[in-house]
């Protein structure tokens, strides 16, 4: 079972009272968008063996969404930050390199 | 091949059984195949059969990371059944189920498929309706279904509390002709016959790169070398995200973990299989006596064919209202599969970006029942280069052009 802390309230819990949310910092395509561009925004996802950035929320707690980074491989979990950014921080980074050294970020 | 009659088994028991050979070979990789099928599981192994057997295409190699069958087909529930809405699914679901009714005989191996009959129990008034939908399209489909009273559920299913105050039985869909099978014997059992046809089955060979020049596919690299190939067909269930990558696309899907569990074995209570999807929860009775029992998939991305705890027990305290009887027994084991799905939860089967290479995926939570139907339209989409009729509506291309099979409303959860 996975062990979340959520960045907004502080608080450490097990995944139960989280929901997730799929893909962290998918890129919103507009009405303008050809077809291809929104077939990606809506259902190409990565789903790699390893590092992943996604969604979760709070929903059993204070409600609000956030961000973590995890290893599907593994389940550890290298952080989690705030949902209020179109990037993964820098010290998320520094985080997963410090566990994962061979790992790049792909954006 | 020697075949597997009562002869055999007679001649056997004389000789202390010392004249039975392999059922498959495991011969080392060649330079080149015109065909690579990346996955021993039963829908690539299905695939490499009725190419060889419905196309005469027998240059073919199946390559396996682990051990044939390991994966998903060993880890599903074994539920066979074909009553779904939408036609392009009911299509292929059905041929499937068609086949597996003489599987046996066709592969001179007993799967031991056993139509015992699937029970879709209906629990709220929309799950009633939405059955009741499935049903029109079923008969329109030609496909042998019908909805059943709550009576005639009882009637059927001796041990389900229909009048449970949380979820009462409101009805039921009942399709006559599905039922289980042995989930090993059918990857075994293609996996004979088609070796015997000249199918080169190599296990313990994990592909770790697809070699490509500026026309398509060339070949794969693997832990036992560089294999050259025409066409690759990557078959890999969970596995499709980290395989596309490799060949230089991304998939619509994600791989998430299923988790199935079984109980202590007990006396004949169940002869049928019942799904709830209401409450997340369907079940079997093995031949040995164990309830063999499945729920839902986590909601997260995970390879690591465990699943979370919680969803055990969601699964088993709902079944438990159903079924009150089964609150004194006792779980054996617990395992999770990882299976990968798509946005509309139906299946992918189709060519890809990269000329040459083909993709079977997205089966998601339902792929065993489809093994013999899959692996048909597959090997008629290698064969010919391009899908036929059956396996046509379920194209990459779907997603692009908002042409959904949309299961996932249709089927709930359970799928």
């Amino acid at each position: 079972m996975l062990s979340l802390t959520c960045p907004n309230c502080g608080v450490t819990a097990e995944e139960t009272e989280f929901a997730p949310g799929g893909e962290a910092h998918l890129k919103r395509m507009g009405p303008g968008a050809d077809d291809a561009a929104f077939r990606d925004y809506l259902f190409q996802r990565k789903n790699p063996r390893g590092v992943h950035f996604e969604r979760w929320r709070h929903a059993f707690g204070c409600g609000k969404w956030f961000h973590a980074a995890r290893c599907t491989q593994t389940l550890e979990v290298f952080g989690t930050y705030t949902a209020q950014t179109s990037s993964v921080p820098d010290d998320i980074v520094a985080a997963i390199k410090a566990r994962r050294p061979d790992w790049e970020l792909d954006q | 091949m020697k075949r597997y009659s009562v002869f055999a088994l007679a001649r056997e028991a004389a000789r202390h059984h010392a004249g039975w050979e392999r059922a498959w070979r495991s011969p080392a990789p060649k330079d080149a195949y015109e065909v690579i099928i990346v996955g021993a599981g039963g829908h690539g192994l299905a695939t490499a059969y009725y190419l060889a057997k419905n196309h005469g295409i027998r240059n073919v190699a199946v390559l396996e990371k682990g051990w044939l069958g390991g994966g998903n087909t060993g880890r599903n529930t074994t539920i066979i059944r074909s009553n779904y809405l939408q036609d392009s699914s009911a299509a292929i679901f059905e041929k499937s189920r068609a086949l597996y009714e003489t599987l046996s005989q066709q592969l001179n191996y007993n799967i031991m498929f056993s139509p015992r009959g699937v029970m879709m129990l209906a629990q709220t008034e929309h799950e009633l309706r939405a059955w009741k939908r499935t049903a029109h399209a079923n008969r329109l489909a030609g496909i042998a279904s019908e909805m059943v009273s709550p009576r005639r559920v009882k009637d059927i299913v001796g041990i389900i509390n229909i009048d449970g105050p949380r979820y009462p039985v409101l009805g039921g869909l009942w399709q006559a002709r599905g039922g289980t099978a042995r989930h090993d014997a059918v990857a075994w059992g293609y996996a004979r016959a088609a070796s015997d046809l000249g199918v080169d089955i190599i296990q313990q060979c994990a592909v770790t790169g697809v070699d490509r020049d500026a026309t398509g596919v060339t070949g794969v690299q693997t832990s036992k070398g560089a294999i050259r190939c025409k066409k690759l067909c990557v078959v890999v269930a969970g596995s499709s995200g980290v395989l596309a990558e490799m060949a230089g696309f991304r998939l619509p899907v994600e791989s998430v973990a299923l988790q199935a569990l079984v109980s202590e074995p007990i006396k004949p209570v169940l002869d049928c299989v019942v799904m709830a999807n209401t409450v997340h929860g369907y079940m079997s009775q093995s031949d040995k006596g164990e309830l063999v029992i499945g729920g839902g998939a986590d909601g997260y991305n995970n390879y690591t064919q465990r699943g979370s705890f919680q969803h055990i027990e969601e699964t088993v305290r709902a079944l438990i209202e159903t079924f009150p009887l089964i609150s004194r027994l006792k779980m054996l084991r617990q395992w999770g599969g990882i299976v990968d799905m798509t946005g509309d939860r139906s299946p992918i089967i189709g060519t890809t970006p990269v000329p040459g290479v083909f993709i079977n995926c997205g089966w998601g939570t339902g792929g065993f029942k489809a093994i013999p139907g899959s692996g048909w339209a597959t090997a008629e989409m290698l064969a010919d280069g391009a899908p036929r009729a059956l396996a046509a509506p379920f194209s990459l291309d779907r997603f692009t052009e908002g042409r959904m099979i949309d299961e996932s409303v249709a089927a709930a959860v359970a799928h």
